[in-house]
């Protein structure tokens, strides 16, 4: 009888006790588990977390399905990796109070920017905040509204090839983010000291004035973003045609909403398209960045990007409009 | 050719005593419920979870690989799966000590076949594409099992749940008949002589047969589940544990059933099925099996009942006509479809090893970071957890199958000639079992363009 009640302990303790036993060990007080899966599966898992100012939290990443990656808007702190059955571990601090939005940096499939979710961090800081209004609220644009370039160049024009000589342009700094090249090329093209430049000359022009208001660090800034965010649909040659934009419908006409606003789908715009970007100011460009295409499927990244990283995504825009090259 | 291997001292005591099957078993007992749980609570990723990665790589090659083939239903004397319910049917672990809570029923009598065997392996084949990848269908699927026998242990008396309703259970017991082992008395006379039967009735020392099995008349594996209670219960010492040649059954004309003709076209045409969605190259066939509850899933599941109860076994029927026209057999229809449906026994688990030579050799170091980190929980335990998928064997797995199939068409012909034998002679043996002998060729080769081409 005494064996027969070892074998029940042994039987209880090693047969079920011990594997249950990993229900217990799997939890880990004060760390918040967080599940990616493809937004058509829900995303991440949880999608909003709170955290106090200079309080650090720990977050316990794991993929469910395919590679993700998690990244925290309007941040330099670097993506971490989310793999499927593997855990990445993550400390956050953060010194401002605000709503942060983290996304998935990986494209993970056609609805890969859905996968994005919150972090309300409440607290003070000591550092003043002053909320900046975006150029194109500022300026009262209506984005959605078409605006074809009325003239086009030849060809692409060259901030090298630019400036007859003697010819002195003298234009406020601001027209680079509030007015379009074409608006720019009629201005120059009016003024008395281009009566001897070809049309194409003027182009130059313009695409001098560009390349003046623009940095070297800001397009490679500018590149480097494209490439991460934006070349999936629209292409790394600008010309929308990314992996990714098989899979979005065809184009609709401008200005349709007929679909639930950021439910419909849009072939991706094409930089490279001289009559559609050059109609187009620095400010348009900026707004159809921050707030998204709406009913085309083109993400909103004003939570994700600064204002700065905003700023140099559009000067890299306008290389696929004008040639890059010294400045004249 | 046979060994008694009781003959041994060392190693009939250690068949007859409990504990080191009690041991092995406590840890398949660990290892199954800590599935169940890993399926529940661990990560939905399959190959970082335990639930998938040990039961449906680890213990499938373990089981067709070499449990099978080498010890029949060696799996079922250790299975975790009856125990806890068996348990509460005797009232005790080791041995017999009172009366336990079972209801004691007898099963059905309509029901005393592997007819219910064929339908829950089927049930769980149409459903195997997720079962086999997602660890919360498996930890239901395994929980279910869990729950099934302990109902059936309190309901009816001894291993009901294995020997009528298991799914693995039915397929381990018709390729038993191939392994090179058997639990047999030594002596049937003794047997017929001694008034107690205790091997069946039971005694103090052990249970009676808990698979309802007398072994005075055993004469193949199928439903012996190697428990070796007999051994324990035999007051005669007329029980042995036989090394014998392979596929020593096979030439037992006795006890052919239709129930068992069944199952052997249900393995090989799942093991064709399987071969196809899951190796091979039609997105629309694997995508189909995924989706379970859509119409493509739907016309699948048709497909795949019709395939393994309609075409297979109807393609079969005419070459067991044909051989029976030409050998002129008075022997009816029905009978000798069921007899040669035994030559699919060798070709089926041939088929089973070569399916699973792919998927395991190609899957099988999922096993090292599992162990570390078995739930997907960033554990390390042993420091495997970021050991890299890498496929073993890759260059040599082609050829194993084409050996195992082969070996497998060679053995189904040598048996479809012996089971010919059994009635006929001289030329009307070639004649009967030439056209069953074109019909394993025949699945042999489509077996090879699926696993191997």
């Amino acid at each position: 009888m005494k064996a027969e009640w070892f074998a029940r302990l042994v039987v209880i303790l090693l047969g079920i006790g011990l594997p249950l036993l990993a229900i217990f060990a799997r939890s880990d007080a004060g760390v918040i588990e967080v599940h990616g899966k493809v937004a058509e599966n829900g995303g991440w898992t949880p999608e909003s977390f709170n955290a106090v100012v200079g309080q650090p939290i720990h977050l316990r990443l794991t993929s469910d399905d395919v590679v993700h990656s998690f990244a925290i808007g309007q941040s330099d702190t670097a993506p971490i990796d989310v793999m499927p059955g593997q855990m990445a571990d993550a400390t956050l601090v953060f010194d401002k109070p605000g709503k942060y939005t983290f996304y998935c940096t990986r494209w993970c499939g056609v609805n890969h920017w859905r996968m994005r979710g919150t972090i309300e961090v409440s607290g003070s800081s000591t550092e003043v905040v002053t909320p900046t209004t975006p150029l194109y609220v500022a300026l009262k644009l209506s984005i959605d509204d078409p605006h074809p370039a009325e003239v086009v160049p030849v060809s692409r024009p060259s901030a090298a090839q630019a400036g007859a000589p003697g010819v002195k342009v003298d234009l406020p700094a601001e027209v680079y983010r509030t007015q379009s090249p074409v608006e720019v090329w009629k201005q120059l093209r009016a003024a008395s000291f281009s009566n001897g430049l070809s049309d194409m000359q003027v182009w130059n022009l313009v695409a001098w004035v560009w390349r003046s208001n623009t940095t070297p660090e800001s397009i490679a800034s500018g590149k480097r973003l494209y490439s991460q965010n934006c070349a999936a649909c629209h292409g790394e040659t600008g010309q929308g045609n990314g992996v990714m934009a098989a899979s979005l419908k065809k184009a609709v006409p401008s200005g349709n909403m007929s679909g639930m606003p950021g439910h419909d789908t849009a072939a991706p715009v094409n930089f490279t398209d001289a009559r559609n970007m050059l109609g187009a100011s620095s400010a348009i460009l900026q707004g159809k960045i921050i707030r998204g295409g709406m009913g085309t499927g083109m993400p909103y990244w004003g939570p994700i990007f600064t204002d700065a990283q905003v700023w140099s995504l559009v000067d890299y825009l306008w290389t696929f409009q004008f040639e890059e090259g010294d400045k004249p | 050719m046979q060994r008694d291997l009781t003959q041994i001292p060392i190693v009939k005591a250690t068949l007859r005593s409990r504990w080191p099957q009690l041991i092995i078993r406590v840890i398949a007992l660990a290892g199954f419920v800590f599935a169940i749980v890993a399926g529940l609570i661990g990560t939905p990723v399959g190959n970082h979870n335990f639930s998938i990665v040990f039961v449906w790589i680890a213990w499938w090659a373990l089981l067709m690989l070499f449990a099978v083939p080498f010890l029949g239903r060696g799996w079922c004397s250790i299975c975790p799966i009856p125990m806890p319910g068996e348990w509460l049917q005797n009232g005790a672990v080791l041995g017999p000590q009172k009366k336990g809570l079972s209801l004691g029923h007898k099963w059905p009598k309509r029901f005393r076949n592997i007819w219910l065997q064929n339908i829950a392996f089927t049930l769980v084949a149409l459903f195997s594409a997720t079962i086999l990848t997602q660890p919360s269908i498996t930890g239901i699927v395994l929980l279910i099992f869990l729950v099934l026998a302990i109902a059936t242990s309190l309901i009816f008396e001894r291993r009901a749940f294995c020997r009528y309703l298991c799914p693995v259970g039915g397929f381990i017991g018709l390729y038993s008949q191939l392994a090179p082992v058997e639990v047999r008395v030594k002596d049937a006379e003794v047997c017929a002589a001694h008034i107690e039967k205790s091997c069946y009735i039971g005694s103090a020392d052990g249970y009676g047969c808990p698979w309802l099995v007398y072994p005075g008349t055993l004469t193949k594996n199928t439903y012996c589940g190697t428990c070796l209670e007999c051994l324990r219960t035999c007051t005669q010492d007329n029980v042995a544990f036989n090394l014998r040649s392979f596929g020593a059954d096979l030439q037992q004309p006795a006890g052919r059933r239709l129930d068992e003709a069944f199952k052997a076209f249900i393995m090989l045409g799942a093991a064709m099925i399987y071969s196809a969605v899951m190796l091979g190259q039609w997105g629309a066939l694997k995508s189909a099996a995924y989706s379970v509850g859509s119409l493509p899933w739907l016309e699948y599941a048709v497909a795949f009942v019709a395939f393994i109860f309609g075409v297979l076994p109807g393609l079969f029927l005419i070459a067991v006509a044909v051989g029976r026209r030409l050998s002129q057999s008075k022997e009816t229809l029905k009978k000798t479809f069921v007899a040669f449906a035994y030559t699919l026994v060798p070709l089926g688990l041939a088929a089973w090893i070569a399916f699973s030579i792919a998927f395991v050799f190609s899957n099988i170091s999922y096993l090292w970071p599992t162990l570390s980190d078995p739930m997907g929980q960033g554990w390390n335990l042993l420091g495997t957890a970021n050991v890299s998928w890498t496929p073993y064997l890759t260059s040599m797995a082609p050829l194993l199958q084409t050996l195992v199939l082969l070996g497998g068409l060679a053995w189904a012909s040598v048996t479809a000639r012996r089971i010919a034998a059994e009635k006929l002679s001289g030329r009307r043996v070639m004649l009967q079992a030439l056209p069953v002998t074109a019909f394993c060729f025949v699945i042999t080769v489509g077996l090879m363009g699926l696993l191997i081409a």
